[in-house]
């Protein structure tokens, strides 16, 4: 739906980073409350029939949230992120990386800072985010391990999920 | 580090993009692509050095004129995660929508 909302989405090599804008037709009280809470945040998070699961989350600054990935298997991966700034409504920064279920730190995988902005006009939103990796590398890790044949194909069919509320 | 030139480099501008789209019609001659692009042919010879050097593009020399001719082989595995990274992200945002409109729809049913 809404697919005439507009979606810009480059990648910045030369900054290891990714760029991606997008507005809601949402307030920003709402799409901010939709990015910072755990129980809308896990509605929305996983690419289907992956679900989102929060085990923790303490959303201020310095605060962690775990959660995880859970396949339509049952099986699990775990992923942490810490914030690192929080502008209430306008933007937040966090590092992303993955952990095991207890939050230690896998240090094989790449972690990366995302700065994501809000901006509301006219009862719409505009969510801009920033992925910068740590490097070229880690950038290109990412994008072998993100786009494995099947990722895509796991993103079709959390509908219903939504459709419960 | 010295800068390098890939795929990603050649497709971060959009006058390259564009360049880039033209050539996929037909190859073009340099002189061709700075009236197609209304820019001085200095800048034009620029971006075109740029994605010669990110090896997405021939350049064959033929008389006077420089032929610029698409390499679609590297723009197309490029293309493909692109594509893929862009959809995970239009499918995450779908659904944010659809959070967003439970919401609305949530509020306003409490008035």
């Amino acid at each position: 739906m809404k697919s005439d909302l507009l979606m810009e989405f480059t990648v910045d090599k030369e900054n290891s980073t990714v760029k991606v804008k997008r507005e809601f037709a949402a307030s920003s009280d709402n799409v901010w409350a939709a990015w910072t809470e755990p129980e809308l945040l896990d509605k929305w998070w996983a690419p289907r029939p992956w679900k989102s699961r929060t085990k923790s989350m303490d959303f201020k600054e310095g605060g962690k949230r775990l959660y995880a990935m859970v396949g339509p298997e049952g099986e699990e991966h775990w992923a942490w992120a810490e914030y690192l700034s929080i502008s209430p409504k306008t933007n937040f920064k966090q590092i992303d990386g993955f952990c095991d279920s207890e939050g230690t730190v896998n240090e094989d995988f790449p972690s990366s800072v995302w700065d994501v902005n809000f901006s509301g006009q006219n009862g719409s939103t505009i969510v801009y985010i920033e992925i910068k990796h740590e490097s070229l590398s880690d950038l290109e890790k990412i994008i072998e391990m993100g786009f494995e044949e099947g990722f895509k194909t796991a993103m079709e069919g959390l509908d219903e999920v939504f459709s419960e509320r | 580090m010295e800068t390098r030139r890939d795929v990603f480099q050649a497709i971060s501008d959009p006058t390259r993009r564009d360049i880039l789209a033209t050539l996929a019609g037909e190859p073009q001659n340099v002189n061709a692509l700075s009236e197609k692009f209304e820019m001085s042919r200095q800048a034009v010879s620029l971006h075109v050095k740029i994605l010669w050097e990110c090896d997405v593009i021939d350049i064959t020399q033929v008389g006077r004129e420089r032929i610029c001719e698409l390499k679609p082989k590297k723009l197309r595995e490029v293309a493909k995660w692109l594509e893929q990274f862009r959809e995970m992200w239009e499918d995450r945002f779908g659904q944010l929508d659809e959070v967003l409109a439970n919401l609305k729809a949530e509020k306003r049913d409490e008035k």
